[in-house]
This record gives C-alpha cells, sequence and structure tokens, in this order.
C-alpha cells in the first residue's frame, strides 16, 4: 500500500510518500504507526507522539483503531491547520 | 433545483468580487449573499512574519471540502455556494480561502458559511508554516478552533 506523509510528519521523516508492504498482523492505523515507527530514528521521531498524528485512508478521515485492508493510500499528518 | 458547488483548490490568488458575480448574476432568486475572505496576517503574537506557505493533500483536499459543501447544501436553503482554498507560498495582505453562499434569506448564508469555515479549518487537509525573523515553523493547530467545529454536530 501507498503511504503519504505531510506536513512535520513528512519533513521528520525525509519521505513525501512510500509504498510499504507491512506483515499481516498489522490490521489497524494504530498497529501500521506502531510498525513504522521501527523503521528506524526518523520514523520514531515522528511517531513519537502518536495521539498527536491524524489519519486518513483512501482520502478520508479514520480514528486510530480502523483497519487498514483494502487500503490503497494511507496518508499520516499533524493537526490540520488551513482556513 | 439541485445546486452543485463550485470548489477550487489553487495556487494562484482569486477575486472575492468576481466569485459573487459568477454566483449571482442574472438571478432573482437570491436574497443574501454571505462571503468570508481569509487573508495572511502580517504578524502572529505580536511578532512580524514574512509569509505563509500552505501545503495540502492534493485530492483528499478536494475531497473533504466537497464533503462538508454537501453538508452545508443538505442543511441550510442555498442558491449558491463556491470555496476556495490556495496553497503555496502566500505573503501577508494576500488571499488564502474563500467562502461565498447564497440564499434567499441572510441566515442560511450566513449559518453556511460559518459552519464551512469552522470545518475548514479543523479537517481539510492544510498545513501552514510561517516565515519569520526566526526561521521557519509549523503553526500548531488551536483548541478553540476544534470547539468552533464541534459546536456543528448533530447530537
Amino acid at each position: 500500500m501507498k503511504v503519504k506523509y505531510f506536513a512535520w510528519v513528512r519533513e521528520r521523516i525525509g519521505l513525501a510518500e512510500e509504498t510499504v508492504e507491512p506483515p499481516a498482523d498489522v490490521r489497524t492505523v494504530n498497529d501500521l504507526i506502531g510498525w513504522l515507527s521501527g523503521r528506524g530514528e526518523a520514523y520514531a521521531y515522528a511517531f513519537e507522539k502518536p495521539k498527536v498524528i491524524r489519519a486518513a485512508i483512501d482520502h478520508a478521515h479514520v480514528k486510530p483503531d480502523a483497519v487498514i485492508s483494502g487500503a490503497r493510500e494511507i496518508a499520516f499528518f499533524p493537526p490540520m491547520t488551513g482556513g | 433545483m439541485s445546486v452543485t458547488a463550485t470548489i477550487r483548490i489553487q495556487e494562484g490568488d482569486f477575486d472575492a468580487a468576481q466569485e459573487i458575480t459568477a454566483l449571482s448574476k442574472g438571478r432573482t432568486d437570491i436574497g443574501a449573499v454571505v462571503t468570508f475572505s481569509g487573508v495572511c496576517r502580517g504578524s502572529e503574537n505580536g511578532a512580524p512574519i514574512a509569509a505563509l506557505t500552505l501545503e495540502h493533500y492534493p485530492g483528499m483536499a478536494e475531497a473533504e471540502i466537497a464533503r462538508h459543501a454537501d453538508e452545508a447544501l443538505s442543511r441550510w436553503p442555498l442558491q449558491g455556494l463556491t470555496v476556495i482554498h490556495r496553497f503555496g507560498r502566500i505573503a501577508p495582505g494576500e488571499n488564502i480561502v474563500l467562502v461565498v453562499t447564497a440564499s434567499a434569506h441572510r441566515q442560511a448564508a450566513f449559518e453556511a458559511a460559518e459552519f464551512l469555515m469552522d470545518y475548514l479549518k479543523t479537517s481539510a487537509p492544510f498545513w501552514k508554516r510561517e516565515e519569520s525573523e526566526n526561521g521557519a515553523a509549523w503553526i500548531e493547530a488551536r483548541d478553540h478552533d476544534d470547539a468552533a467545529a464541534a459546536r456543528w454536530s448533530k447530537s
């Protein structure tokens, strides 16, 4: 699945997007945050406060317990500050 | 009559007067037009800022605004609705966002415009980065914006 990062999450990780293949036991958005955090210091830094991180699956906001199976695109970003 | 919202996410500037004309020209069923323009301030907490850079999530920004525009159209009797949100580098005094609502009477137009702005602040995927003499920093979300959006939730 494709994973996208925005704002300071993108800056901390150093990537705007990538394709990942998490193992089958990574079921939810929260699981994915945990799995990504284990990929290195930059990821651990980006996700150091998981409660602050917002997520979207296929362009729709989701909660941390949302199931990721079937998702084409998952995005992680800080709280929005538009408008 | 079904009303379709006009939604644009663009780097370039917009002209609020032109958007009002586009919405209301040649029509006699509109009695109220409310316009909200969000403009880049030249200072934040007393400190001058050089510019804002707005990052957005292409695709989701359009989808999220469309979702809330559809909700506004279903909750208020609107005759027209336009939402424009800019991205990229924006200098103090320049436009950031525009909401135009048109209705037969003012209350619906006022309420729908406020509803849309409250949701744009908290759910449209845009992030502001502020440039000042101290460097660049991401602007933090404000709790009172969440509270403003929450008051529109149907219980």
